[in-house]
């Protein structure tokens, strides 16, 4: 029994549950899914600046403070409790292409640790993969207003065009950055 | 209460509560449930995981296409069901949905956006599932994404849209 809660869970499981997001926040309080306003409620809340964009009622957005909190604390159930025990099964195509950016950490969990630990953080590399990508995330998906859950899953669920627009462009960037930059940028901060 | 601000025209989109009821702080604990199961799926599928998001650019792996895929898919249909046999919330209101508008921020925030998610392996749901899993480095990255967020609200007015 235990192995079941163990194993990671296949994408028929998993997609569907959170597809279920969509119409449970509707009917539990009419909440639109998506979760990157929460870094601007958090920008109103704590540095508004004086700063149009930063005021409005962000109280009455507070519920996805909770929602993000929530998955904060999911994560933890799900990597201590829930645990799977066995590495990561990740195709072999993929190791090898990233083996041969210099990444050897394939084994310790759901991420390496050549890239994602504190004492990368005080490397050039540390900085680039955190902060430079970090600082994207935020500006980008304010920019668009939406991200992998606004538009890709509440927006197409919904089946609005501007963001099928948006999700294509999700793509593009993350295929022109895995395919053109990422070979440049871990060979230069190496 | 702070006064709304009076230009909501763009920015409106992020106002995603369309409830018209004053919630008590209390009420919120459902939102918070709904999002640790979120999270606990977000772990056990791997989703909040850099080598997922890399197979998935690499089209190496089915799995990150189907689990958006039927995310999609489910939610559609819900929807569907929800608007043909309007089912009204738990409070007795009639389901709103927010209407996502069109702008030029779509595409250059979008591909701006999909390169941060490439590196970062996160999309925002995920960084702060990775934060809870035991990444505790990821706050770092976090942080620059509020950074990021508060960026846009100072330039807004500069940037086509």
């Amino acid at each position: 029994m235990t192995e079941l809660w163990q194993a990671p869970w296949p994408w028929y499981v998993a997609g569907p549950l959170l597809g279920l997001t969509v119409p449970v926040l509707l009917l539990i309080g009419n909440k639109s899914f998506g979760i990157s306003s929460s870094l601007r409620h958090i920008c109103a809340a704590c540095f508004p600046a004086d700063i149009d964009f930063f005021r409005y009622d962000w109280k009455k957005e507070i519920w996805n403070l909770w929602f993000v909190g929530g998955i904060l604390v999911g994560g933890w159930i799900g990597n201590t409790v829930l645990k799977n025990p066995e590495p990561i099964a990740i195709s072999a195509a993929t190791v090898e292409a990233l083996r041969a950016l210099g990444i050897h950490d394939f084994t310790s969990g759901l991420m390496p640790s050549d890239l994602f630990s504190w004492e990368s953080l005080l490397s050039v590399r540390g900085l680039v993969f955190f902060v430079f990508g970090g600082f994207l995330i935020g500006f980008g998906t304010r920019y668009a207003e939406g991200c992998t859950s606004g538009h890709s899953i509440m927006g197409l669920a919904t089946l609005q065009w501007p963001s099928l627009v948006a999700t294509v462009c999700f793509m593009a960037g993350g295929f022109l950055m895995t395919h053109l930059g990422l070979p440049l940028l871990l060979k230069w901060v190496d | 209460m702070i006064p709304v601000a009076p230009k909501q025209t763009i920015e409106s989109a992020d106002l995603q509560n369309l409830t018209s009821r004053q919630e008590s702080t209390f009420s919120n604990w459902k939102y918070g449930l709904v999002g640790i199961c979120f999270g606990i799926v977000f772990v056990k599928a791997e989703i909040l995981s850099w080598f997922r998001i890399q197979e998935m650019f690499r089209l190496d792996s089915f799995h990150m296409y189907g689990v958006i895929g039927s995310a999609v898919l489910v939610g559609l249909v819900s929807v569907q069901l929800i608007r043909r046999f309007g089912v009204r919330t738990l409070q007795g209101e009639p389901v709103q949905i927010q209407k996502k508008r069109f702008h030029k921020g779509l595409v250059i925030g979008g591909l701006l956006f999909g390169i941060g998610w490439a590196i970062t392996g996160a999309c925002p749901g995920p960084l702060f599932g990775q934060i809870g899993a035991g990444y505790t480095a990821v706050s770092v990255t976090l942080l620059s994404a509020v950074g990021g967020t508060w960026t846009y609200g100072r330039l807004k007015n500069k940037l086509p849209h």
